[in-house]
């Protein structure tokens, strides 16, 4: 017995086929490659690779189109070219830009920089804000001496 | 159709004003209740929870309701506005997400007629509201510094300001070497243990949903305190039209849709709008009768006119220092330098600055990538950890005049998932903005490059800006030019009250709750001391 498929979301398709998959990983390679220096992944990795995967979201639409904007620029899978002419299509795709782009960079960069990896590269704890929390300086209030000095600013009625 | 047992009062909407209203009025021992489309928000659920907080910020909590469609959000037609609405439907309201910056209109803002000869005077002002201003600040919990020389000098907060930070120093600093004013802002955060609240923890995510409860979001200040003192309120319910009595000429109850869809009436004595500037308009002008053709309390024909949004522009810089980023509320210092006009500006009335401490790492990652200062490939690592907690930024509020032809109308094909017409936007930027948004940029990056800014960035206006809506059912005492009276009664109908941003005569140049919740309780206290009298 066949199930009925489920409808998709009003912002589009959240499952990237295989080959869209490929693409992705090879433009993440080239968009923010692995660094020793830093000790932090490409955003090529698998880890990452798969939080985007299941991370389009509102975005899935935007997505689906960026990547067939690659494809077509790569004339083919951007995977399936040499580093030089994947740089080449990469260089094109920036130029070209446009809103789809800016949707897909999004996801990327908001996978990215929310591994743990990165995120300890960056000198940042690895864990949601709450409920730990932040502390900031309290700073001193005598600071504002001079504003108090130049006295009363607002117009009376 | 269902029909309910009548109540006392009947408020729509449950957000900024609806709540303060509610909570003001109970104490009449009336029978009060509040039609609200959303639901109450579970702080657990927030995404400072999580570790996805930043994405959902462009997903289920974003600000803008065409991009989260959610169940309790309508659909807003802005294409023809540079500036795209902003707003949250929920018990709550948009205090759900606003940022908690909390400032005042000044006593210049209700008299820009007789000052400045602009647009119209309010027909109350500051010092009347001055009482309700203090009450409202007492049961929002606000944090902030007296002594402001941008204020009457009666103001003060119940709570010691929120932390300068790195960011407020740097850019305290720079403001001092200028001679300009700055000062911590009032802001409607805890920064103490306060009527079971618990302090900020600068979790740096206040836009969408303080998990901590520190941030004054109504379902935690007001509602607890309505609802233990009688009030009803009744989520999921969407209202369609305010019905009116024809023999009358009198509201006299809802129509609404509930959580299962079904039409319900709900019968009234008293109705009170509380559903902001875009929904208010939208609900009069869907409220259509034989007796009020063009809309409910249109006679004028300035239901939905008059729109204004603050434009704003934002100016943000990098510097060498590290910041706050986002490791605390973002906005916690204001400067009200180039707020009361000066025609030498070449514009008339002023803005406010709201000081930004920074933004958070997928934040940066993601502006620096749509403006290009990010680069692809090997370099990117270390241009990302110059930008990173380098940043600050400085938003100018500007005055936004009202001019008729900004408005609210129904769209004619844009329907919610209840089949309601939708509003449509139609809103331009007129030259006295422009001019003053180009001013507040020279000026604030004036201000940044002091601070020791190597480059700086603008946004003018900011698109994603429309957090503020106002004066689409303005208040005055002439009927031909305003909606509502003096103390918030629609002219034509005497049984029907407006209270939330809508009833703003003009806008002033600060974030508008403040002033939005003082207006609605001074109009319940009005309401309370003229029951003998109300209708007449
Ligand atoms: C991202 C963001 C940041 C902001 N930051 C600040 C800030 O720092 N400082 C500041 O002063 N302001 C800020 N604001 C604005 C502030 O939230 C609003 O000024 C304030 O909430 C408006 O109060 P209101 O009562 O007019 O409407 P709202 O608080 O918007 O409440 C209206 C309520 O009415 C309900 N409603 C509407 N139509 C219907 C209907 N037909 N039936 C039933 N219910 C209905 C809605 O669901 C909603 O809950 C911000 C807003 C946003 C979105
Ligand atoms: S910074 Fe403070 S107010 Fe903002 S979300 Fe965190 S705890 Fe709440």
């Amino acid at each position: 017995m066949s199930k009925a498929a489920a409808p998709l979301p009003a912002w589009g398709d959240p499952i990237l086929s295989d080959a869209e998959k490929r693409s992705l990983a090879a433009l993440c390679a080239r968009m923010i490659p692995a660094s020793a220096e830093f000790k932090v992944p490409g955003a090529d990795d698998a880890l990452i690779q798969a939080d985007i995967a299941k991370s389009l979201d509102r975005d899935a639409a935007a997505v689906h189109r960026a990547l067939a904007q690659l494809e077509r620029i790569s004339g083919g899978s951007l995977a399936d070219l040499d580093i030089e002419k994947q740089e080449e299509s990469c260089a094109t795709l920036r130029a070209e830009g446009g809103a789809d782009l800016t949707a897909l960079g999004r996801i990327i960069l908001q996978c990215y920089y929310r591994d743990d990896r990165v995120m300890i590269s960056l000198g940042m704890e690895p864990r949601p804000p709450f409920p730990k929390g932040h502390t900031l300086p309290q700073g001193d209030w005598a600071l504002l001496d001079p504003v108090r000095k130049r006295g009363k600013i607002w117009r009376e009625v | 159709m269902p029909s309910h047992e009548p109540v006392d009062v009947l408020i729509i909407g449950s957000g900024a004003s609806g709540a303060a209203v509610a909570w003001s009025l109970a104490d009449t021992k009336m029978k009060i209740l509040c039609l609200e489309q959303g639901d109450w928000q579970n702080p657990t659920d927030y995404p400072s929870n999580g570790r996805d907080w930043e994405a959902r910020q462009f997903n289920d909590m974003a600000t803008s309701p065409n991009r989260r469609q959610l169940w309790s959000d309508y659909p807003v037609n802005d294409d023809n506005s540079p500036i795209k609405v902003l707003n949250f439907n929920a018990v709550g309201g948009s205090t759900i997400l606003y940022a908690a910056h909390y400032p005042r209109l000044h006593p210049s803002d209700f008299k820009v007629k007789s000052l400045d000869g602009v647009a119209d005077d309010w027909p109350i002002d500051y010092h009347q509201l001055e009482p309700f201003f203090a009450e409202n600040d007492r049961m929002t919990g606000v944090s902030g510094l007296a002594g402001d020389p941008a204020y009457p000098p009666q103001k003060t907060s119940p709570m010691e300001p929120l932390p300068m930070g790195r960011s407020g120093r740097i850019l305290g600093e720079a403001m001092n070497r200028l001679g300009w004013h700055w000062w911590p802002s009032d802001c409607a955060v805890t920064t103490r243990e306060y009527e079971g609240r618990a302090p900020c923890i600068n979790l740096g995510h206040c836009i969408a949903g303080c998990a901590q409860g520190a941030k004054a979001s109504t379902d935690i200040t007001y509602w607890p305190a309505a609802i233990r003192a009688g009030v009803e309120l009744r989520t999921r319910a969407r209202v369609r039209e305010i019905t009116i009595d024809n023999a009358t000429g009198m509201a006299n109850g809802v129509i609404y849709y509930d959580r299962d869809g079904v039409e319900q009436f709900q019968p009234a004595h008293v109705v009170v709008v509380a559903a902001n500037g875009i929904g208010t308009p939208r609900l009069l002008l869907n409220s259509k009768s034989e007796r009020f053709p063009n809309g409910l309390a249109n006679s004028s024909g300035l239901v939905g006119k008059n729109l204004m949004f603050h434009p704003y522009a934002s100016v943000w810089g990098y510097f060498n220092e590290e910041t706050d980023g986002n490791r605390g509320p973002p906005l916690s210092l204001w400067s009200h330098e180039f707020y009361e006009s000066d025609q030498s500006r070449g514009f008339v009335r002023g803005y406010s600055w709201q000081f930004g401490r920074g933004v958070g790492a997928i934040m940066e990652a993601q502006q620096s990538f749509a403006s290009g200062r990010l680069p692809w490939g090997a370099e990117h690592h270390a241009v990302y950890r110059k930008l990173h907690n380098h940043r600050m930024n400085i938003a100018a509020i500007c005055e936004d005049l009202p001019e008729e032809h900004n408005r609210v109308t129904l769209d004619p094909v844009l329907k919610d998932a209840n089949g309601i017409p939708a509003p449509k936007i139609d809103y331009t930027l007129s030259e006295n903005s422009n001019r003053m948004l180009d001013h507040a940029i020279a000026r604030a990056t004036e201000a940044l490059r002091e601070a020791g800014a190597w480059d700086i960035g603008v946004e003018k206006p900011i698109r994603n800006g429309g957090w503020h809506l106002l004066g689409t059912a303005r208040m005055g005492s002439d009927p031909t030019r305003s909606v509502v009276n003096d103390w918030g009664r629609s002219h034509d109908v005497k049984n029907l009250f407006i209270v939330d941003g809508s009833i703003f005569t003009t806008s002033g140049g600060v974030n508008p709750t403040s002033t939005i919740q003082a207006l609605a309780l001074y109009i319940a206290d009005q309401m309370k001391q003229r029951l003998a009298t109300l209708f007449d």
